[in-house]
């Protein structure tokens, strides 16, 4: 089947009612996504409550390190999330370039900024970390310098599409970037095997048993389903946003913008 | 309990600035995104409504003739 077939068969399953991919057209997303989002903003809050419960009054204190390894329940669902969005944007641009669906692009800006944030918490709350573990807040190691390429990487998407001008170019650009730029990721998950690093191997991995108490790894898992809670809903309200404005002509996006100003004008 | 007072829970075994320092920085950027994005939230409405004025005067125009040259 050609790229052109293809694409004409997507565009009907888009339109079909009953199919999953009519979200992507741009005014079933907006409506979808506005009654997913609360959800996993609530579901957000309760994580970071009892997982913050849990890692400083639940979890108990490092036998070498005291109480400061305790910055581990925000640094590693912090980074985690800092490569999984940028996968995320990577995974939208191709969506978008070989589908051709607007709303796709628009998903990957969103993700941007919330993935730029967990990278620089990652980054940050390693050197507070750092410092008084290693004695030094930065090491130009592997594992340091592939993750703030990552916050270049963020930042650098975030300045391509604001430069560019027309939407369609600016879509398209970026999703290259994100494309190309996402080699990095495995680079900054397997830095710590691949080159002796002053940052250490990982703790908890898919592949083997955790090297933490149990309590410790439950917590960490209850603060990344909650960064991931929180980094869903702002991407998704985020992505509104951004659909909204470039469906700014369409009657639809007009109506929803007069009645959630309140509506005294006339529609 | 696992802290035998809350000066003690704060001190964090003297390394406060450190654990607060990385909870806290992490917490004010998701807040500052969070009113960031109500701020962004709210001039896309503006703006979308802005983005239609155009087309309503004009058609305004046409019923009350104030769009003539």
């Amino acid at each position: 089947m050609s790229l052109a077939a293809w694409r004409q068969a997507s565009e009907a399953k888009m339109r079909s009612p009953k199919s999953w991919w009519r979200f992507a057209a741009p005014k079933e997303f907006f409506w979808l996504t506005g009654k997913l989002a609360p959800w996993f903003a609530g579901a957000a809050l309760l994580l970071f409550l009892i997982g913050g419960y849990a890692a400083f009054f639940l979890a108990p204190s490092d036998f070498r390190q005291g109480e400061v390894y305790r910055i581990i329940y925000i640094h590693v669902p912090a980074a985690w999330l800092s490569m999984i969005c940028y996968l995320a944007m990577a995974f939208w641009g191709i969506v978008g370039l070989t589908l051709n669906t607007r709303v796709s692009f628009l998903m990957a800006h969103a993700l941007a900024p919330t993935g730029a944030l967990w990278c620089f918490v990652a980054l940050w709350t390693g050197a507070l970390w750092g410092k008084p573990t290693w004695g030094t807040y930065w090491a130009w190691d592997a594992r340091m310098t592939s993750q703030l390429l990552l916050l270049f990487l963020y930042l650098g998407y975030i300045a391509l599409v604001r430069a560019i001008e027309e939407p369609r170019r600016a879509d398209r650009a970026g999703a290259i970037l994100a494309i190309v730029g996402s080699i990095n990721v495995p680079i900054i998950y397997f830095s710590v095997q691949w080159w002796n690093t002053l940052h250490q191997g990982a703790s908890v991995s898919l592949t083997k048993a955790p090297t933490m108490a149990t309590v410790m790894v439950v917590t960490m898992l209850i603060m990344t389903l909650a960064v991931w809670s929180y980094s869903i809903a702002v991407v998704l309200w985020r992505a509104r946003a951004l659909v909204l404005l470039r469906e700014a002509h369409a009657d639809w996006a007009r109506r929803e913008a007069l009645r959630r100003l309140g509506g005294s004008e006339k529609g | 309990m696992h802290w035998e007072s809350w000066s003690a829970f704060w001190a964090m075994g003297g390394r406060a600035p450190f654990v607060w320092g990385s909870y806290g920085v992490a917490l004010a950027l998701m807040l500052l995104e969070l009113w960031l994005l109500r701020r962004q939230w709210r001039q896309t409405l503006a703006a979308v409504v802005e983005a239609n004025q155009g087309s309503w005067a004009s058609d305004a125009g046409e019923f009350t003739g104030e769009e003539g040259q």
